[in-house]
This record gives C-alpha cells, sequence and structure tokens, in this order.
C-alpha cells in the first residue's frame, strides 16, 4: 500500500468519527428544539402547573426555582473553591495538599445521586423537610471539585515572574495572591465557574430527595422547590400527552441555557485572547 | 566627592547545598549606574535578587552577610522586607506586565495595593511614571488596553514605569533587554542613563556593549566571586585581573 493511499485511509476515518460526534450534537438539539419549541409558548413561562387533568399551565415556578437553587449553590461553592485551589496552587508541595487534592478528585468522581442522598441525611432528614436550601447544598458539593480544580490548574499556570513583579513591588504574599495573581488567572475561573454552572443546571437526581419538587410557588428557602430537570423528569413519564408536550419545552429552555452559558465562556475566554 | 548608597559586605548566598555567591563585598554609589557583568551562572542575578531580599522567597535558599543601603541593614531582624521592595523596584528579565490589567493598572496597581486611595494623586503619578519610562507618548490614547497589546519593548518600558511609581530609590535591571530587539534596547538604556538622575541604579547584563555605554562602575562577577570592580573605564581599558581581561576579550564567556 502507498503512502499516499495510507494517508487517505485515515483522514477518511478521522472525518467518519467526526461526523459521527457532530451528527450525535445536531440530533439531539434539532430533536429537542423540534419537538420543544412548538410546545413552547408565553403561559410556559408565567404559569404556574395546572392540576392535574386540565390542559396549560407552564413551569415559571421551576424556572425560578432552577434559577434560586443554582445561584445558591453557586453562593455557597465559588468562595470555598477558589479558596481550595489557591491552597492547592500556593502550597502545592504540602502532603494536606495531596490530600486534598485525592478527595476532590473522588468528590468529582462520586456519582450525583448519592450526594442527593448525603444531604438528605445530612440537611433533610434534621431538617424534617426537603428544602431549596438542601437542593442547592446537593449542587454546591457537585460544583466544589470543578471549581477548585480549574482554579488550581489556572494558578499553576502563570509564570512565576508574574509573582514576583508582585513581591518585588512591596506587597505582602496574600495581596499578590488575591489581587494580581487571581486577577491574572480570572478568566480561566471565571470560565470554569461558568462550565459547572452550566453542568449543575440539569443535574436531576441530587435534587430528587433534597429540593423535591413542587407544584406551586416555594414561598421560601426552606420549603420544597421545583427544578426544571425535576419537572421534565414528572412530566415525561407522565401517562398526558399535555404533560409530555410541556416536558419537551421544558428541554429547550434548559438546553437554551446551557448553550448561553457555553457562549459566554467562550467569549470571555477571547476577550483576554 | 561620590556618596555611597548601597554598601555589600562580606555577603554570601545559597540555593539548597550550592553556594551562589562568595563573600562579595564592593560599594555601590548614588545616582550612578552600575552594571554587573559575568557569565552565565556567576551569581549576577541572584546578587541584585539580595538587594531586594527577592532570593529569600525561593524556598531553600540562605545568605550570610550584610546589605546596607543608607547604612541601615537591610537583613537586620527588625527590618520589614516589604518596605525595602518598595524602596528598591526591580525590572526582570523578560517583560511581565500583569496580562490581565490595563495599561494604567499595571502602573497603578503598586500603589493602589500599597494603600494610596486619591484617584487623582495616582493618575499623576501614573503619567509621570509612564513619561520616565519612556512611553508615556505611545499609549497615551490607550491607557485602558490590556498591557497584552503592546510590544516586547512596550511592555518592558511598561514594567520600568511599574517598578518607578512607587517611587524607588534604587532600581535593579535584570538583563532587562536581553529578549528585546536593537531598538527597544536603545530606548531602554536611554531611559535607564536618565534615570540616575533621580535614582541609584543598578544593571546585569552579558552583552558588555550595554555595560559599556549605559555603566558609571563595572563589576565583574565569575562562579560567584567579585574579581574586578572599578569605574567602567578603566575596568575595559586596563583591566587590573588576568580573568576580566580574558572575559573582556571573549577568551570564555
Amino acid at each position: 500500500m502507498n503512502r499516499k493511499l495510507k494517508d487517505k485511509i485515515f483522514r477518511f476515518i478521522i472525518y467518519i468519527s467526526v461526523c459521527v460526534v457532530v451528527f450525535v450534537f445536531l440530533f439531539i438539539t434539532i430533536y429537542v428544539v423540534y419537538k420543544g419549541f412548538s410546545s413552547i409558548n408565553l403561559d410556559f413561562f408565567i404559569r404556574l402547573p395546572k392540576p392535574v387533568g386540565e390542559k396549560g399551565g407552564g413551569m415559571v415556578n421551576a424556572i425560578v426555582g432552577s434559577f434560586m437553587i443554582v445561584c445558591l449553590a453557586a453562593l455557597f461553592s465559588v468562595p470555598l473553591s477558589i479558596l481550595t485551589g489557591i491552597y492547592l496552587s500556593e502550597y502545592k508541595n504540602e502532603k494536606f495538599a495531596n490530600v486534598v487534592r485525592s478527595a476532590l478528585e473522588i468528590l468529582s468522581g462520586v456519582p450525583s445521586i448519592i450526594i442527593g442522598i448525603f444531604v438528605y441525611g445530612l440537611v433533610v432528614v434534621p431538617m424534617k423537610r426537603f428544602s431549596l436550601l438542601a437542593g442547592s447544598i446537593a449542587l454546591s458539593i457537585i460544583m466544589l471539585p470543578l471549581i477548585a480544580k480549574t482554579t488550581e490548574e489556572m494558578l499553576n499556570m502563570i509564570p512565576l515572574s508574574i509573582k514576583e513583579a508582585g513581591l518585588a513591588l512591596g506587597l505582602k504574599k496574600w495581596k499578590v495572591v488575591f489581587y494580581i495573581l487571581l486577577n491574572t488567572a480570572k478568566p480561566g475561573v471565571l470560565t470554569g465557574i461558568l462550565l459547572s454552572l452550566a453542568r449543575v443546571f440539569g443535574e436531576t437526581a441530587p435534587l430528587l430527595f433534597t429540593s423535591f419538587g413542587n407544584r406551586f410557588w416555594h414561598r421560601s428557602i426552606l420549603e420544597p422547590a421545583a427544578a426544571l430537570p425535576l419537572q421534565i423528569f414528572v412530566y415525561a413519564i407522565a401517562p398526558y400527552d399535555d404533560w409530555n408536550r410541556q416536558a419537551w419545552a421544558g428541554a429547550f429552555v434548559l438546553i437554551v441555557l446551557v448553550c448561553i452559558l457555553i457562549f459566554l465562556s467562550r467569549r470571555l475566554i477571547l476577550k483576554y485572547k | 566627592m561620590e556618596s555611597i548608597k548601597i554598601k555589600i559586605e562580606n555577603f554570601s548566598a545559597w540555593y539548597g547545598e550550592h553556594q551562589v555567591l562568595k563573600n562579595i563585598s564592593f560599594d555601590i554609589y548614588k545616582n550612578k549606574v552600575t552594571a554587573i557583568i559575568g557569565p552565565s551562572g556567576c551569581g549576577k542575578s541572584t546578587l541584585i535578587r539580595c538587594i531586594n531580599r527577592l532570593h529569600e522567597v525561593v524556598p531553600q535558599t540562605k545568605i550570610n552577610g550584610k546589605i546596607y543601603i543608607d547604612e541601615k541593614n537591610i537583613y537586620d531582624p527588625d527590618v520589614d522586607p516589604m518596605e525595602i521592595r518598595k524602596k528598591v523596584g526591580m525590572v526582570f528579565q523578560q517583560p511581565n506586565p500583569f496580562p490581565t490589567m490595563t495599561i494604567f493598572d499595571n502602573v497603578a496597581i503598586g500603589l493602589k495595593l500599597n494603600g494610596l486611595r486619591d484617584k487623582k494623586q495616582i493618575y499623576e503619578i501614573v503619567i509621570q511614571a509612564l513619561n520616565e519610562a519612556g512611553l508615556y507618548e505611545e499609549v497615551k490614547n490607550k491607557l485602558d488596553a490590556y498591557a497584552t497589546r503592546l510590544s516586547g519593548g512596550q511592555q518592558q518600558r511598561l514594567c520600568i514605569a511599574r517598578a518607578l511609581a512607587l517611587r524607588p530609590e534604587i532600581i535593579l535591571f535584570d538583563e532587562p533587554c536581553s529578549a528585546l530587539d536593537p531598538i527597544s534596547t536603545a530606548k531602554i538604556e536611554d531611559t535607564i542613563v536618565k534615570l540616575k538622575e533621580n535614582h541609584t541604579v543598578i544593571i546585569v547584563t552579558h552583552n558588555l556593549q550595554q555595560a559599556a555605554r549605559v555603566a558609571d562602575y563595572t563589576a565583574f562577577l565569575f562562579l560567584g566571586e567579585l574579581i574586578e570592580y572599578g569605574p567602567t573605564n578603566s575596568l575595559f581599558t586596563a583591566p587590573k585581573m588576568k580573568k576580566t581581561e580574558e572575559y573582556i576579550r571573549g577568551v570564555f564567556g
């Protein structure tokens, strides 16, 4: 077999693989858009679910619920995980840093349903209630290793001379770390946060027995709350056509949200290029 | 009559077990440019990194001896290294502006983080520092552009401005032109010569012509030892030591 033919065959195999990947992506997106877009209407965004048997209604409580759960989760996990990332990067040679690194790796591998059960035992059972708060704690645990790892990697990529430049300005080490190194790592860290948000927006399993779901408004973060993925789950397996239709609409909204987050993160990377 | 700004006395430094500076003593004069020359690995950079106490931020390093600035030993236990670093500015080998900050912020950040709040005052100092570094005319219309937009030479002058903003008495240059083209190099050399009016300047270089062009005094270091030190003219034209003469003639190095 000659050299050129081998090259052609190799290229062919590569192109086929790429096509399969792109096809899967396009198929999912187009199918969800096709199914969801036709079911979406203004009511979907502004109305509560109707009682069983009645047609119409919407998912406004689930949309708001999802946003609240995810924002609260970010509020818990962003400061914690950034500080952890700083620790891992600044004290990389400490023995304890290795322990933390392994712990984070395991945590990022733990199936999300197990994190749900853990929070159920730790928060829901003692408080004797499902709650939005419990849901955000579960999601924040999922975000933690993602953001901590990105922060560590981004800080590690900064050349030593940037840090020395900060020290040479007579700044204390903590000021160099927080105002100069973290600032330098900012595009990467923010990207990591956005991607982790995109990830947890669609998480369903850990919410099943934490925020639980709710067909009405939650009146406080200490009450069970609806979330988009939960609502999609319930509506998709229900025996009513109208509910199935709304599940597709929910899926559509979820995919658009994830796309927006990913788009934002790419913009951010380009801005500092 | 020249007055002494820095007095280095029996000074030695180590990286782990490796001794990079061996019992060095000499005086650096106020408002002069002093060049430190010598082959790679002779300890030139380490020596100036000891003058702003940056050597010690690398793990497993140690020093022995004294360095006096204005007759105060900067290695006395009551001396705060942060205060020394404000007094002794540094420009590094590779241009290292803070990449996610604007041109203005790169110069202002040292002032802000050292506690200066007055916006107007910060602005004035930044402009003055950019002027002194010979960069202002080129960047005056894009002070809020990211520093990474500048060319290598401009970035290095930005780093000079960043150091100048803190009004240091001494400025250390660690091979500031080794990553730059000849035109950028010439601009930085001009700046260095102008700076000695108000500052004491020390420049590490392995470019002998550069030392001859900018320096009033030159110190020749070899394998961690100070071989010869004196006015640049006499060191280059009539070196007293055989090693110095060989190095200048290009026999080794």
